[in-house]
């Protein structure tokens, strides 16, 4: 979370694109919610500005001129891993810089390109 | 010192009117750095002289750093009031969530004033403060529903601490401590018996702001190369590997494990209860505080089946690591793991300091043995070495207070020693329950001198550990003066807030060159400079509240049980208690 909101050389969570939680309490162990890659993005589709495009080699792409903050997208996305910038009132997700991976010491988050699409992944 | 404009922020809570207000305090920081020095600093504004603990005029103040949330391991809050255990200065640090999550909703320190006269939890965010009905928590059972309660009734998990008392708290245990995502603890001094006196079960805590930097490229620079430091040397490695707990082997083999209540400093059943043995056969799970990569927090898996029911069983988490391991294992001489757990468990759902129940129990004991007390005074429970029935069934009676001795042990053994006799077996110093080493006279003496009455003030086992491998024996005057080096600069850390575990991580030069991309420029000097003022701050508060270094009680167990030093020599530790006294 904090190293993703060190892309933009700033601290806190404001800007993460990645969230960690609790699986309902720190003994059940934690979940990392963070943008699945879909091959045909829920989340674009709902967009009515098209400012939400799916990303060539998976994900999403913002076009942040063109949207107007309705949160269709935040809703869509089943995995919750559209995030909201309260701030600019404009939604938040990942754009696979890969920032994070190499902060994360336990390999949980890794980059990697993908022959085929992750949703037949765990 | 220049401060960005989220930390100045000081929230003021006053209970009393349930109301609260924000003030811009940016001179405090620029002075104090935040954490403890920020703490004591409110501590001396908010608590008149003679203050009662567990009275309205006792404040309950919580303080963060310039660090946390930007680097790795600035991951603690520090807790000040003062202390109902002993009466004077109350200072408790815990991680978890609880750092970031004020530090994110805008906040450098937080002060609650006044009394309720309802149970409340407070949500505190960047909005402010709502005060919740706690009624139906208050009296709850078991402080793990408290903490699932509110983790399902409100908002921000991921983002939030969930900081809680027990039914300790609520019935003036002095030491009850407040627990953080339900395995990190406010754990000494009884700052659970502060929130209780004054109707508050619960706070939740939660942010996300952003923290803008002075120097963006540096701040990324100095940040990967403290967490390649963090993460890629050995200096931690103990710390990730097998916790804490990695202690106790190397203790008891120098034989400075303290055992039966310090009747012995070696245990025969200290491999059972080692951090190998734990982690071979019991680690569920290793979790970590916010923005911290090294994962220290050990928990335990415990089975335990439903009597009288073939077949069903519950199988939950139990945090440990050497202090608790000390406290409710050794101490007690119990080297069964599923009743130490069991124990464990039990005083974490009454909210218990594991530390100062522990000795309490083990204190019980001897008494017993000693038959200074009758099971008349125990309500019938036999302690013994090694009975963890007994043990957990005690924990639950030092809350519920069946009897006169209860009531007497719920404060602590200096107290009941004072009523029971038993003094010379009464390991509390300056009023606070002995932590897990019999070292030598430099643990001891920090005990006595360290402004929290804890091993962590200035590390005095260490000290000796060196000077046991070195054989060169320290004078008083040495000794007093590496042990008060050692308080000054973690006042430093402290006030960052950096967790102590990363201290040979975060070393002077390291620190400066930390603050400078966030816009604060300092030098070591001037840093130390501020570490020996806030140290002399808050034994101008001690002194104030009658704390006397020349009064101090010395404990006849601890020069009588052999340490890994020879016999501790009370003559050479008030010399070097008097020279402390002199340096500071």
């Amino acid at each position: 979370m904090f190293a993703c909101a060190r892309r933009f050389a700033e601290g806190g969570l404001a800007k993460s694109c990645i969230h960690v939680q609790s699986a309902g309490g720190i003994d059940k162990g934690f979940v990392v919610i963070v943008c699945r890659a879909c091959p045909d993005p829920p989340c674009a589709r709902v967009c009515p500005t098209d400012a939400l495009l799916p990303r060539e080699g998976g994900g999403v792409k913002l076009d942040i001129e063109e949207c107007i903050g309705c949160g269709n997208c935040v809703e869509a996305c089943p995995f919750g891993a559209i995030l909201w910038d309260g701030e600019q009132n404009k939604p938040r997700v990942c754009v696979y810089c890969g920032y994070c991976a190499p902060h994360c010491p336990y390999g949980v988050l890794a980059l990697e390109e993908l022959e085929e699409a992750p949703h037949d992944r765990g | 010192m220049t401060v960005d404009k989220l930390l100045e922020r000081v929230l003021y809570v006053d209970l009393d009117k349930r109301r609260f207000h924000v003030e811009h305090r940016p001179e405090l920081f620029e002075e104090a750095i935040g954490g403890t020095g920020v703490a004591i600093r409110l501590l001396h504004e908010e608590c008149p002289e003679g203050a009662d603990p567990m009275g309205p005029e006792n404040p309950m103040i919580m303080a963060v750093g310039p660090m946390v949330g930007l680097y790795p391991l600035a991951s603690k809050t520090v807790a000040m009031f003062k202390s109902p255990h002993t009466g004077n200065l109350g200072e408790s640090h815990a991680g978890g969530r609880s750092a970031v999550a004020l530090r994110l909703a805008g906040y450098g320190a937080l002060v609650v004033r006044g009394v309720s006269n309802m149970p409340v939890y407070l949500v505190i965010d960047e909005a402010g403060v709502q005060f919740r009905d706690a009624s139906a928590l208050w009296g709850m059972h078991s402080s793990y529903t408290v903490g699932s309660v509110l983790r399902e009734r409100e908002a921000g998990s991921g983002l939030r601490s969930i900081m809680r008392i027990g039914r300790a708290g609520e019935r003036g245990v002095t030491y009850a401590c407040v627990i953080t995502e339900t395995f990190r603890h406010f754990g000494r001094l009884g700052l659970g018996t502060v929130w209780g006196s004054k109707g508050l079960k619960a706070l939740v805590i939660r942010g996300k702001h952003a923290l803008p930097v002075a120097d963006r490229r540096a701040y990324r620079r100095t940040y990967d190369g403290i967490f390649e430091t963090l993460t890629e040397s050995s200096l931690m490695q103990k710390y990730h590997e097998l916790g804490t707990a990695m202690n106790v082997l190397p203790l008891n083999e120098l034989g400075a494990l303290p055992t039966k209540n310090l009747q012995d400093a070696r245990f025969e059943g200290a491999e059972a209860i080692s951090g190998e043995a734990l982690a071979e056969e019991y680690l569920g799970r290793r979790v970590a505080c916010a923005h911290c990569p090294v994962a220290c927090i050990h928990l335990a898996t415990l089975r335990t089946s439903f009597p009288d029911k073939p077949y069903f069983y519950k199988t939950q988490l139990v945090g440990y690591d050497h202090e608790p391991i000390f406290a409710t294992g050794s101490m007690l001489g119990l080297d069964e793991v599923n009743g130490m757990l069991s124990l464990l468990d039990e005083i974490e759902v009454h909210g218990l300091d594991a530390m100062s129940a522990g000795v309490a129990l083990a204190w019980a004991t001897e008494m017993l043995e000693r038959e200074l007390i009758s099971l008349e005074d125990t309500d019938g429970v036999e302690f013994r070495w090694g009975n963890a029935e007994a043990y957990i069934e005690g924990a639950g009676k030092i809350v519920t207070q069946p009897t006169d001795f209860y009531k007497a042990l719920a404060r602590g053994v200096d107290h009941a020693s004072s009523i029971y006799g038993g003094r010379d077996a009464a390991l509390a110093f300056g009023g606070n329950e002995m932590p897990g080493y019999h070292t030598g006279p430099g643990c001891h003496v920090g005990y006595l001198t360290g402004a929290r009455q804890s091993h962590l003030d200035s590390a005095g086992y260490s000290v000796d550990q060196k000077v046991a491998q070195s054989g060169e024996s320290l004078t008083p005057s040495e000794l007093a003066e590496t042990l008060l080096e050692e308080e000054r600069w973690r006042q430093v850390l402290t006030s960052l807030v950096i967790c102590l575990f990363a201290r040979n991580v975060y070393e002077p030069e390291t620190v400066i060159n930390s603050l400078e991309p966030l816009g604060i420029s300092t030098t070591e000097s001037e840093l130390r400079e501020i570490g020996a003022r806030i140290l002399r701050e808050k034994n101008a508060f001690k002194e104030r509240e009658g704390f006397s270094m020349d009064s101090l009680r010395i404990p006849e167990r601890i020069t009588e049980t052999m340490s890994p030093l020879g016999q501790v020599d009370p003559a050479y530790m008030r010399e070097t208690i008097e020279a402390y006294r002199q340096k500071l």
